[in-house]
């Protein structure tokens, strides 16, 4: 039997190699450089986009009152839809039949129906139900409320886009439910936590290492969606007040659908960056690799130097 | 009160038509280590998680420290006891498990608060003294800050009974908690296992570590296909087994 000496006191020398070489991955990148050049030129001095009406309606008032509006309309109704999503999704999961029933119809409604014909028929909620009273049916009133005399077609396309929304998100948080294994519910029950407690803290959280990215997909997709409000008919959103307020006024219809789309875009790059924080939150533990602070301290600890 | 901690009356439980347990009948006294062995299919883990509530009793009773498991008896009628109610007598009974089901998103000191904090209401600074106590007698004090995944099965199973000794329970049960470890990291989890039946722990360990029967355990249980076979003091068992049945198991186990 031999003994191996283990000790690194002098180690071979670090290896420095010579890369790899990727010549078709430059020539490639050169091709689409130039191509995509070529394209910016043709735009940069085609007269027909009318780039002095696009910087001149860029900083409008009335564009960044649209902004503001469909900023608005998106987290509004993304909030609502979220929240109503988890009772959805609760609801479909739980012991409960009566819940589990509610739950199933109400995603075949809001589902199985166009959000154009939803937002429409929010619009003529104040036609359809003009008068609301509460009371004992055939008995006397507590309270009325006439619908027609209210201005509201802000608050009706908030509902109409968030309870749509619901529906969906119920499915992406049931998914996500789903994604957990089954032994941490166990290991909660076992511990004493009531089913509600168990969903609250154990379940939800690593559910929504799932839940986040398609969740970013719908607020991204919210966003533009926002545009069908004028089924309601609200009129302040960003495309509304782009395409029908001011280029059909000032004829420049190219000009103004640039504004918007360089406001969606510019909006939905700063929502992608919120969702890259979120989803390395709610990452942690799902990986082995050490974070950089606990790779230090290991680090440390192997010069010998003590621990902070 | 000076009863058993756990007493059954012919148990029997049955997942649809398939009959998983056929009338199981033991006690385990307070303080003593019972050891339950058996071929997989026997119903073993089925028995466990009945003594939890974990899967529900179909016929027979089953008591933990003198009362009645799920149900209220009043007037010699059963009644479904309210969730809240099982959640308060399972928090008297730690639980570990072959996978550990340890809580991915927390770490080893987040595991063994979880419980103390959220569900009996401990104040924070107290509950965390104790978590790293009970980190320290399971030999895990300086990974507090790990995260499971960053951890090798003897650790996370450590850490998973010190979570489930968080709650103070008076029970402990054990199903299988080493059958997913690598032979090396078995005896680390044993060791824990030794120290606690040491120092008085009602322990039911659902197990193929005959050398930890014969040595902890106060009495060794074997079952096949949902029944008691044979039962005793463990060396005796394994030294010199009755039944035919349990002298086939125990020629290929041991």
């Amino acid at each position: 039997m031999t003994v191996v000496d283990s000790s690194p006191s002098t180690g071979p020398a670090a290896i420095d190699a010579i890369p790899l070489r990727h010549p078709w991955r430059w020539t490639a990148a050169v091709v689409i450089i130039i191509l995509v050049g070529l394209f910016l030129y043709g735009v940069a001095t085609n007269p027909t986009y009318r780039w002095p009406i696009f910087f001149e309606y860029l900083f409008n008032e009335r564009i960044l009152l649209g902004v503001w509006n469909t900023l608005q309309l998106t987290v509004y109704s993304m909030l609502l839809a979220i929240v109503i999503g988890v009772l959805l999704s609760v609801m479909r999961l739980s012991p409960n039949p009566v819940m589990k029933s509610v739950s199933w119809v109400y995603l075949w409604l809001f589902r199985g129906t166009p959000i154009y014909v939803q937002l429409a028929f929010w619009g003529l909620i104040p036609t359809i139900y003009a008068n609301i009273q509460l009371g004992i049916p055939f008995g006397p009133s507590f309270f009325h409320l006439n619908l027609q005399s209210l201005s509201i077609p802000f608050l009706l396309a908030t509902l109409g886009l968030a309870l749509n929304e619901a529906a969906y998100m119920a499915e992406i948080i049931r998914a996500g439910i789903s994604s957990v294994p089954e032994g941490q519910a166990e290991a909660s029950t076992a511990l004493g936590m009531s089913w509600g407690m168990t969903m609250r803290r154990t379940v939800l959280p690593q559910a929504m290492r799932v839940i986040i990215p398609p969740t970013g997909n719908e607020v991204i997709s919210m966003l533009k969606t926002t545009s069908l409000v004028t089924a309601v008919p609200y009129a302040f959103d960003l495309y509304s007040i782009a395409t029908r307020e001011i280029a059909a006024r000032t004829f420049e219809p190219v000009a103004l659908l640039l504004v918007a789309s360089a406001w969606y875009l510019a909006v939905t790059s700063i929502l992608m960056v919120g969702q890259y924080y979120l989803e390395r939150y709610y990452s942690r533990g799902a990986s082995r690799k050490l974070t950089t602070k606990q790779l230090e301290a290991l680090a440390k600890a192997q010069m010998g130097e003590p621990h902070p | 009160m000076t009863g058993p901690m756990v007493k059954a009356e012919t148990v029997c439980k049955n997942f649809g038509a398939l009959k998983v347990l056929k009338g199981i009948t033991l006690e385990v006294p307070k303080g003593e280590v019972l050891v339950l062995v058996g071929p997989s299919g026997s119903g073993k883990s089925t028995f466990l998680r009945c003594i939890n509530h974990l899967e529900t009793v179909n016929a027979g009773r089953l008591y933990v420290d003198g009362e009645l498991v799920g149900y209220h008896e009043r007037g010699g009628k059963l009644h479904e006891m309210k969730p809240r109610d099982v959640a308060k007598q399972r928090r008297d009974v730690g639980m570990v498990f072959q996978h550990f089901n340890l809580f991915p998103h927390r770490t080893a000191l987040g595991n063994v608060l979880e419980a103390p904090v959220h569900v009996k209401g401990v104040n924070k600074k107290e509950a965390t003294d104790r978590a790293r106590d009970l980190l320290v007698q399971v030999g895990l004090e300086d990974k507090a800050t790990a995260y499971p995944a960053q951890l090798s099965g003897g650790q996370q199973q450590r850490v998973a009974i010190a979570r489930a000794l968080a709650m103070n329970p008076k029970l402990m049960l054990f199903d299988e908690p080493t059958s997913a470890l690598d032979p090396e990291l078995v005896g680390e989890v044993l060791e824990v296992m030794k120290k606690l039946a040491s120092e008085g722990m009602t322990m039911v360990v659902v197990t193929h570590e005959m050398g930890f029967a014969r040595e902890v355990a106060n009495e060794l249980v074997f079952m096949d296909a949902g029944v008691v076979v044979e039962r005793g003091v463990p060396r005796d068992v394994l030294s010199n087994p009755q039944h035919e049945r349990t002298k086939a198991f125990l020629s290929k186990v041991l």
